[in-house]
């Protein structure tokens, strides 16, 4: 198997650990130097650049929250001027304004290593052909694949999300070899191959599936090979961090974190303590190298842990095991993030609607869909189905916009909907990993 | 006045004894490596040493959509698969998209056309430029990206949809430049507007690089009236790579590299060359593509050319507004869309009889697009609930067939217009 | 044949788009065939509509509408008398707690009322209405 980036990638542990520190030590100073916000996080936490003497002393630098980001819009996060900017990107934040994040040509150039170095872990390269179907634009899923299998020398088709008959045509014309996307989409597509009577594993060269963005599970990926003869490979990464960034090597067994450019901790969610190795806790992300949007112990939300034994892939960089489930109330609908505070705040635009609501998340065939189910006023209604169903595609597309997911809306009469004392439990999900 | 590369100001001798050896390059690789081509020229009677002079080009066979149609998905492809890097796809005339595919080099002569461009409209490292052209397989997005990030600005990758977030960042990160259909920046206007947020006032916005649909120059002084924003005409399609070539600051036609592109425009009925300044068709030979090779390639599009010098200095030759199609071809929304697409489409759904009709219309600043069509007599039932399933089917097939937005209109079977001779389909509403 | 099928009660399902007078048209074809409307609704769907009718000879109705142009469908219904009195309703409705009603109309024809509607399963509507003890009118009142 090749490597991308034998000096980076073969280190052994402990030079590999001084590597960190010394990256640690240096993003501290840039920090407290360059960016207003992390000086004054730092000096409230106590704490200065020259504290940081080995990297057990990361902990004692503040921690970074989502409720960071959201305060931070659009750009009291970034450090370098604007003159060094090659591109934005942005996620929808968890309630109406969406999180921004710059990139320098470095950071830029780091992203696509990381995944780069990733896909050559597997037995990508050069005569590749990698179709990228994530969303393009501002979200980093697309873009983030897109500029990898270049660097790699790969051919890229920027296929996006959609049109899957489309998606099909062209893995079989193009011989395309390896596919990026939701693992729901996969199947998606394997069942529409099915239907067209294409049988991936005899009439296409589809062999890899770069698969992440939403909880998945070893069962569904054995589904995925024995259906379709394609491995599916474990992805991840978040917009916070750059875009998609790590991924198991063909070991699949763990996503390795390039300690060069990641620094990863596991905490307890409730008191912040760091975890031993092999203990389940929350994924807390420093990022050493990033230039404009840097990130320093980010709380990722994720449940995980570190896996202690070396891999046998003889890679150092430390690996974690798949996601585990969520610290926080975010669920994952084909590949988007959604928080339901963001999708009461779009309701709430709508004179139209009661304060409650509810939303149900279910799997039609292999695909996710969300059902929000919302409260008429009863002053709203009226006897006109058309301006009824007028006022749910309003609803739908101010949904779609706010989530970059599209969502079914159910009008219901006013108190038909739970009623919670305490902490209202407004999903419902009724998937199955 | 900067230049992004001094080629830009070759004098005009040299640039043309470039061009010429440019083009006598690219017909003997054609003619060597490309067993279409070689055909091709061997049908025409041509040999590489016929090749003397520039007015030489002609005597090239034409390439039309039907011969990339035909090349599904790469029999035209020169570059093996191996070097190709990256394939972009536009929607075809019937079924099955085109394929126009990359080498690193073309992607490298794309975006330095795109830089060029981007430069001589004023755009420069300090500026952030904000991307709302489709991205994926439509060509629109990445090739204003890949240029953007060229010359070194920031780019803000915002695709299309979601208005009033694309004009909060507009607001926020103080966005400059704004690439987009003419009609959509107008329709930002009018968001911006609802939202209280002033083009002129609350943001930076100063210059629109605007293309992929019919406009004009009244367009142009209402974008600059309403929002002060100069607008800069930009031109190109996905057989020819992509968006490539635009206007300069002086605002006065677009500026074709010659280095990289040879031109002509033809009388469509003959194929003659048209007196400078007449109106022809745009008839265009990339003189450095690799993957996809593009000879005389006939594009349809209508316009006048000019080889005077321009004001800005450089000497490359320009091409006028694009003034028409020689063809059924409508643009909507910046996707073009032949009618053909949509019969193909709409006859996949067994429900829907033989005829249909195309509206296109303006509403606010954006085009719509309704498609009336009959439904067979025996695909109506009493359930309405059956009905919108059906219309929704048929309506989801037609976008993902042209990757714009359309709604349908389910007629009384007999109610459309017949047609005896050419079946005239499309009903356009819109003004330019 | 069933002998319950005398319940069966063809109405008209015309389909008609949004123009100007539509409604209009249809009324002139019944009119011109002397045709007796029996009962009506219109459904509002998203850019068409659908008319449903009763007549007293739908056949000819339905011919006559075809001929001229027009969508037509049969679709059964029901039509179910019920008591023109305050609960009448809700006497019959008690009756059908497990029926699923797509749509339904009603009409009064002293000294009953008349319900009509279309229901998921005819057969098993029938079954249970008449076992409820409910009154459905025979076709003949109809055709």
């Amino acid at each position: 198997m090749d490597v991308w980036n034998p000096h980076i990638e073969r280190l052994p542990k402990a030079q590999l650990e001084a590597l960190q520190l010394r990256l640690l030590k240096m993003q501290t100073r840039r920090m407290w130097e360059l960016s207003p916000f992390y000086h004054e996080r730092m000096r409230s936490a106590g704490v200065m650049p020259g504290d940081i003497k080995t990297l057990v002393d990361a902990k004692r630098l503040p921690f970074m929250t989502k409720k960071d980001l959201r305060d931070g819009y659009p750009n009291k996060l970034m450090m370098r001027d604007r003159g060094n900017l090659l591109r934005y990107h942005a996620s929808s934040g968890t309630t109406g304004k969406a999180t921004i994040v710059g990139y320098t040509k470095n950071d830029l150039e780091n992203w696509s290593e990381s995944l780069a170095r990733a896909m050559t872990s597997f037995g990508l390269g050069k005569n590749d052909v990698i179709q990228v179907a994530n969303t393009y634009g501002l979200f980093s899923g697309g873009l983030g694949f897109h500029y990898a299998t270049e660097k790699l020398g790969a051919t890229v088709i920027p296929a996006s999300t959609g049109n899957t008959d489309r998606q099909l045509d062209l893995i079989c014309d193009l011989e395309v070899t390896a596919m990026a996307a939701t693992p729901s989409y996969l199947m998606y597509l394997g069942e529409v191959a099915e239907k067209r009577g294409i049988d991936i594993r005899k009439d296409t060269k589809l062999r890899y599936g770069l698969l992440g963005g939403e909880p998945w599970s070893d069962k569904m990926r054995d589904r995925i090979y024995e259906k379709m003869g394609i491995r599916g490979i474990n992805c991840f990464g978040a917009s916070e961090l750059s875009g998609p960034m790590f991924m198991e090597c063909a070991e699949q067994d763990g996503i390795h974190f390039w300690g060069d450019l990641a620094l990863l901790e596991i905490v307890d969610p409730d008191t912040g303590e760091p975890l031993e190795p092999g203990q389940k806790g929350e994924m807390v992300v420093t990022m050493l190298q990033k230039e404009a949007f840097p990130i320093m112990r980010y709380r990722m939300g994720d449940i995980t842990s570190i896996m202690e034994e070396p891999c046998p892939c003889g890679r150092a960089h430390p690996r974690i095991t798949r996601i585990q489930g969520r610290v926080d109330d975010m669920i994952i609908i084909r590949g988007i993030n959604v928080f339901p505070s963001q999708v009461e705040h779009s309701l709430m635009q709508h004179s139209e609607l009661g304060n409650e609501f509810q939303l149900v998340v279910d799997r039609k065939g292999h695909l996710d869909t969300m059902l929000v189910r919302a409260e008429l006023k009863p002053e709203a209604f009226t006897d006109n189905i058309i301006e009824l169903n007028a006022l749910r595609e309003r609803i739908s597309n101010r949904l779609k916009n706010v989530l970059n997911v599209s969502a079914k809306v159910e009008l219901v009469q006013p108190g038909t909907l739970p009623r919670f004392e305490g902490k209202a439990k407004r999903v419902m999900d009724r998937r199955e990993y | 006045m900067s230049y992004w590369n001094p080629v830009e100001v070759m004098p005009v001798p040299e640039l043309k004894a470039l061009q010429l050896k440019q083009l006598k390059m690219l017909v003997y690789k054609l003619y060597t490596f490309s067993p279409f081509y070689r055909q091709k020229m061997k049908d025409a009677g041509v040999t590489p040493e016929d090749i003397q002079e520039l007015d030489d080009v002609r005597k090239l066979p034409f390439m039309t959509k039907k011969d990339l149609r035909d090349g599904y998905p790469d029999k035209l492809f020169l570059a093996s698969p191996r070097e190709v890097v990256r394939y972009h796809a536009s929607s075809g005339t019937t079924g099955k998209p085109t394929i126009v595919g990359y080498t690193q080099n073309d992607i490298e002569s794309w975006s330095e056309s795109v830089a060029r461009g981007l430069v001589s409209a004023g755009v420069g490292t300090d500026d952030v430029l904000q991307v709302c052209y489709t991205y994926g397989l439509f060509s629109g997005g990445l090739g204003l990206h890949y240029g953007a990030e060229k010359v070194g600005a920031a780019v803000v990758p915002a695709s299309t949809g979601n208005t009033e977030r694309q004009i909060d960042l507009v607001r926020d990160l103080n966005v400059t430049v704004i690439a987009s259909t003419p009609s959509y920046l107008l329709h930002m206007g009018e968001v911006a507007e609802r939202m209280g947020v002033d083009i002129r006032k609350d943001t930076k916005l100063r210059l629109g690089i605007l293309g992929a649909e019919p406009w004009s120059d009244k367009m142009r002084d209402r974008i600059y009236e309403r929002l002060g924003i100069e607008a800069i005409d930009i031109y190109g399609t996905s057989e020819l790579s992509g968006p490539l070539w635009c206007e300069c600051s002086q605002q006065n036609g677009i500026h074709v590299w010659a280095d990289i592109t040879l031109i002509e425009v033809l009388d469509p009925n003959t194929g003659e060359p048209v007196p400078p300044g007449e109106k022809g068709e745009l008839v265009v030979t990339m003189l450095l593509k690799e993957a996809l090779p593009i000879v005389r390639y006939r594009t349809g599009d209508v316009t006048t050319m000019s080889e005077e010098v321009c004001a800005c200095g450089r000497t490359h030759p320009r091409i006028g507004r694009i003034q028409g199609r020689v063809d059924d071809m409508i643009i909507v929304r910046g996707i073009n869309v032949f009618p053909s697409q949509v019969e193909h489409s709409l006859m996949t759904n067994p429900e829907v009889g033989n005829e249909f009709q195309i509206v296109v219309d303006r509403q606010g600043a954006l085009d719509t697009m309704m498609v009336k069509v009959e439904l067979r007599p025996e695909a109506f039932g009493d359930r309405l609930f059956e009905l919108d399933a059906i219309k929704a089917r048929i309506t989801h097939k037609l976008r993902d067939a042209l990757n714009v937005g359309v709604t349908l209109e389910i007629v009384e079977p007999g109610s459309l217009p017949r047609f005896e001779g050419k079946a005239k389909r499309v009903v356009d509403k819109r003004s330019f | 044949m069933s002998e319950n099928d005398k319940y069966r009660i063809k109405q008209l399902s015309i389909f008609s788009e949004n123009r100007p007078n539509r409604l209009g048209a249809v009324a002139k074809v019944l009119k011109e065939g002397k045709i007796n409307i029996l009962g009506f609704s219109i459904a509002e769907g998203a850019g068409y509509g659908v008319i449903r009718v009763l007549v007293d000879n739908p056949v000819t109705a339905r011919d006559l509408l075809t001929k001229e142009g027009f969508v037509v469908k049969f679709t059964e219904v029901l039509a179910i008398q019920m008591q023109d009195t305050p609960g009448g309703l809700f006497d019959l409705t008690d009756q059908m707690k497990d029926i699923n009603i797509e749509y339904g109309y009603g009409y009064r024809s002293p000294p009953y009322a008349v319900l009509i509607v279309r229901v998921e399963d005819i057969e098993k509507g029938i079954e249970s209405l008449l076992a409820g003890g409910l009154r459905l009118l025979d076709n003949v009142n109809f055709h």
